[in-house]
């Protein structure tokens, strides 16, 4: 590992997007449209949206950037400068890692705006500190970066790539106590649901938005999602193979 | 003379077909060798070896005193690949600081290396937007920029014009002489010529390993072209004979 090797992979992902300026407006947009959107379909019930408006900054951001990365990783493999890479000094993990500050800077950028306009505009209100909302939102977008790198491993095609995303991240999406809460559910999904990072991470916010001060839970709530992050690093750059047949 | 490169044995599969069959040879350090054959032959397969991203099935690949594809090799090995591998997205002096960094080095030599390809007028140009041969030499910039002791290039002055191709070949000759070996390949025979020795394969078999002199007088033909052709038949006949005599 290299902190030097890491950083300059680190620019460079970022010099890629600065040259991409229409992925940097949807990166920006996109978020801040959708919770807009939000506002106003529930016009009648501020309590709704105080509910609803704070998962979806959570779960924006990561959606979006399980794709991004996704296909960012996918495009690096099939274009051949991964091989490349790997016949340079860099190690398997600095790319990961390079990868992954990167877009944790676009995801701290996207949060932010997304959750300004949400406190600022549209009126959102939490019991709980909004900077702390700010935070496990741009841990969910990190969550989701790190997702996305993880299964790019297993796509051949953009095609495959943009399939896992209704795949992988719309069940937890599903799941994730959104649409019904946990406790209601049969007995074997909640299983499930127990078992899938988005869960800790809708958690978390709920509990932000019902208590004035960060609570025990969602302390623990935020660090299984900075777990699941490092452990999908983890057999992300495992799945990184030097020799290929 | 050592040798930079060593292979005993290599035999490599790529999916169910064998495409390197029990292949031994070596390349002297400071030559140009020169690595042809037709397509599908096995070249790039053979390269990828030497740098160390290709599964093997049995065999030894040395490097440098190194087995192929190990840590020590890292910073010591460049490789072109037949495909342009350099980020669209970046320009080509962006691309060539980013390689350059992977070694420790600064923009001053990213800079040399753009020019040494011929790219200084179009430096500030996105590479998705370059003409095809244009992105082949931006990736060979990004190859050569950290003046590896092992330069293993993939068919480097495909969709170059003559001029330019005769500059990439002095270039190559220059970097031999102030110490680097170098392995091309290329199906173009006139290239043959150019190079110190010659690796000729066929069908994952190597046919020939010595200096292009030595192949033009085995053959009994000056044309490089018609040598190879030669080289080929007799060892086709070689192998109905070997056919014959088993039945
Ligand atoms: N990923 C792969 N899976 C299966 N077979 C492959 C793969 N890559 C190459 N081959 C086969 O291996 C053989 C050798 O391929 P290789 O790319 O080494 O040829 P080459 O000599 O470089 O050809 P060219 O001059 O066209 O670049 C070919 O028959 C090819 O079809
Ligand atoms: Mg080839």
């Amino acid at each position: 590992m290299s902190a030097r090797l890491t950083f300059a992979t680190a620019g460079r992902i970022l010099r890629q997007l600065r040259h991409d300026r229409r992925t940097i407006a949807l990166i920006l947009v996109v978020p801040t449209v959708l919770l807009t959107l939000l506002r106003y379909l529930y016009d009648n019930n501020p309590l709704l949206f105080d509910r609803i408006g704070l998962i979806m900054l959570g779960v924006f951001p990561l959606v979006i950037m399980f794709l991004l990365t996704s296909v960012a990783m996918l495009r690096e493999r099939t274009t051949g400068t991964l091989e490349r890479l790997l016949t340079t000094p860099i190690g398997k993990v600095d790319i990961l890692l390079g990868y992954g500050i990167a877009f944790a800077v676009a995801a701290a950028v996207q949060a932010t705006i997304a959750s300004a306009l949400a406190y600022l505009l549209l009126g959102l209100d939490t019991l709980g500190p909004a900077w702390l909302v700010g935070v496990i939102a741009v841990g969910n977008s990190v969550l989701g970066m790190a997702l996305g790198l993880l299964v790019s491993a297993f796509a051949n095609s953009e095609f495959q790539a943009v399939q896992f995303m209704p795949a992988v991240v719309l069940p937890q999406v599903l799941l994730c106590g959104l649409l019904q809460p946990r406790d209601q559910m049969a007995g074997w999904l909640q299983a499930i649901s127990d078992v899938l990072p988005m869960s800790y991470a809708v958690q978390a916010l709920t509990e932000l938005g019902a208590n004035t001060e960060p609570t025990g839970v969602m302390w623990r709530d935020l660090g299984v999602i900075v777990g699941c992050v490092i452990v999908a690093l983890l057999l992300g750059a495992a799945t990184l193979r030097r020799r290929t047949p | 003379m050592t040798n930079a490169i060593e292979v005993e044995h290599l035999v490599v599969a790529r999916g169910k077909r064998r495409v390197l069959h029990d292949f031994t040879c070596s390349v002297p350090s400071g030559s140009v060798t020169g690595l042809l054959g037709p397509s599908g032959s096995g070249k790039t397969t053979f390269m990828r070896a030497v740098v160390g991203v290709q599964q093997i099935v049995s065999g030894t690949v040395t490097v440098l005193g190194h087995p192929a594809g190990s840590k020590p090799l890292r910073d010591k090995v460049g490789y072109l690949t037949q495909a342009p591998s350099v980020y669209a997205d970046l320009t080509v002096k962006e691309n060539a600081r980013y390689f350059a960094s992977l070694y420790g080095l600064g923009a001053a030599e990213a800079d040399a290396a753009v020019s040494d390809v011929g790219l200084s007028q179009a430096k500030d140009q996105l590479v998705g937007t370059l003409s095809g041969g244009q992105r082949a030499r931006a990736s060979l910039a990004c190859a050569i920029v950290s003046k590896p002791q092992l330069l293993v290039l993939d068919e480097p002055t495909v969709g170059q014009d003559p001029v330019l191709r005769n500059e990439l070949w002095q270039r190559f000759h220059a970097l031999a002489r102030a110490g680097s070996t170098l392995l091309v390949s290329s199906h173009v025979m006139d290239e043959a010529g150019r190079c110190d020795r010659l690796l000729l394969v066929r069908e994952g078999l190597l046919i020939a390993d010595e200096s292009p002199a030595a192949v033009r007088e085995r053959a009994g033909t000056d044309d490089l072209e018609e040598a190879f052709l030669r080289l080929v038949q007799a060892q086709e006949s070689v192998q109905e004979s070997d056919k014959e005599k088993v039945a």
